[in-house]
């Protein structure tokens, strides 16, 4: 039967781990990921697991030991954050082109300098070309189930791509929630056993692993990579229903809220989309009909639906807690480019870096904002920066 | 010489895998600027040349040293660096006469 338990996100997503009793797990501290390592280091100890934890140098040696754990045909897992997710840039590559099929939770957390602990999505913002599926969470449940559903998308025959999991550091990684989790049984059932076409240690069908390809063959590697990202993103639909099936809690590419007769939406990733909804129901009952889209997939990016969603708003704006520098917000630019065609007006709003609150009321001055730009048909700037003292 | 056909990227197995020894197709000592020439006079058959060789180019057998797979040695010259008692000779391959590279040369196909 399923539980109802308090956990915070960095709990959630070690429970998750726990559940999914992975092969190997290598990892190294860093705030505010330290605490889900604890925990589930505490779970190797108390022997709950079957796992093999590697305690590695660093983070760009975490993913390495992960890589050679899934080419060995183990089901691997690590988790980190900022300056961690940085150092393990180069490998992160080596991951998603040997096609090793990762789960990895990423505890959003701005990058240095000025350092800073608190959460933006710089760090999993900058590897959104990394090759990796990206599945940010609003809340603990989501880290929880997301994590989860993650292995089934990861190692689906189509897809064969490492996921990525975000969840906002401190605002869930250590808030205490209520959510429900479910059986292990039921999890293990859910993700099955892992069995790789090919791997390193099966001697009866040697194959060869991380190989050099010269000009000649290497485009046709990475276009097959492409293809799995394609296929990504019916698979993260599939699981995300089946999911649904067993707990009651479906997933999607995206969530709309109250988008479907909105004049105003909000798009946006992680936990500042449950703000967003609280301030779409609050402006709603003054008359003003708001709506918030979240992105829950964002690698690869649901540029059809996001569109489908958007077409009716008078005016949308788009929610970016990181900055891609000399152009804007990454999200913004993104949801622009699919919108290529579309007349909705689009704003940017920069927000939440290194940490900023992003208060309810300052959520709701947003929606104001747009429904007096809608009013006057004034939408300059395009990008705005939330909360800056200039 | 005939242009090898190419794979397609659906022909290709996934994730840079592909069939294994293919470093066996590689005959990487076309590289080579230095050979090793072994005195067999000086060798203790020790083995430590057959360790360190990053090309497993040292061919043994019966727990003898017999030469070294010309077809795949690099010249790096690990194996004269390693060699205890400086059995191993580094020379410049073309200064080297085709006896004493025939004699050195061991392969098995």
């Amino acid at each position: 039967m399923p539980e109802r338990v308090a956990l915070t996100g960095n709990d959630s997503a070690a429970y998750a781990m726990k559940q999914l009793n992975p092969d190997v797990v290598a990892a190294f501290p860093i705030t505010p990921q330290t605490e889900l390592m604890h925990k589930f280091a505490s779970y190797v100890a108390d022997g709950v697991v079957d796992t093999e934890f590697v305690r590695v140098e660093s983070e760009h040696s975490a993913m390495s030991a992960v890589v050679g754990a899934s080419l060995a045909g183990a089901r691997a897992c690590t988790a980190t954050c900022s300056a961690g997710l940085a150092l393990m840039w180069e490998i992160l590559y080596v991951a998603s082109s040997c096609r090793c099929p990762l789960m990895m939770p990423v505890v959003n957390r701005a990058l240095s300098a000025p350092i800073n602990i608190h959460c933006d999505h710089s760090d999993s913002m900058g590897a959104r070309d990394s090759g990796w599926i990206q599945l940010y969470s609003e809340n603990c449940q989501e880290a929880y189930d997301n994590a989860i559903q993650a292995y089934r998308v990861a190692e689906h025959e189509d897809v064969r791509l490492p996921t990525m999991v975000p969840l906002d550091g401190f605002i869930l990684s250590h808030t205490l929630e209520g959510l429900e989790v479910n059986d292990d049984e039921a999890v293990q059932e859910f993700v099955g056993d892992y069995e790789p076409e090919d791997s390193l240690l099966n001697v009866d069908d040697p194959h060869t692993f991380g190989m050099f390809a010269l000009p000649n063959y290497y485009m046709e590697y990475k276009k097959q990579q492409v293809d799995a990202m394609e296929a990504a993103m019916d698979v993260v639909q599939e699981v995300g229903k089946e999911y649904g099936e067993m707990t009651g809690r479906s997933y999607s590419l995206v969530e709309d809220y109250k988008c479907d007769d909105a004049d105003v939406i909000i798009v946006g990733l992680g936990s500042t989309m449950g703000t967003a909804k609280q301030a779409a129901d609050d402006l709603r009952e003054e008359g003003i009909k708001a709506g918030v889209l979240k992105i829950r997939c964002y690698r690869p990016f649901p540029s059809e639906r996001i569109n489908e969603v958007l077409e009716g708003a008078e005016v949308v704006g788009v929610m970016d807690r990181a900055v891609s520098f000399g152009l804007g917000g990454p999200l913004f630019h993104e949801i622009r480019s699919s919108q290529w065609g579309q007349t909705t007006p689009l704003v940017n709003f920069i927000y939440g870096l290194g940490g900023r609150d992003l208060s309810l009321n300052r959520v709701k001055d947003i929606f104001g904002s747009l429904v007096e730009a809608a009013e006057s048909d004034d939408y300059e700037p395009t990008v705005r920066y939330v909360d800056v003292r200039e | 010489m005939a242009e090898k056909k190419l794979l397609s990227k659906q022909e290709m197995i996934e994730g840079g895998v592909a069939e294994g020894g293919t470093m066996s197709k590689l005959y990487t000592g076309s590289w080579r600027t230095y050979v090793p020439l072994t005195d067999f006079d000086t060798c203790t058959h020790c083995m430590l040349c057959w360790i360190f060789c990053p090309d497993v180019a040292i061919k043994v057998k019966d727990g003898k040293k017999l030469g070294t797979n010309l077809q795949y040695c690099k010249g790096c010259g690990i194996c004269a660096t390693e060699c205890p008692v400086d059995a191993i000779e580094m020379k410049l391959d073309s200064e080297a006469t085709d006896e004493e590279k025939a004699r050195e040369d061991v392969r098995e196909d």
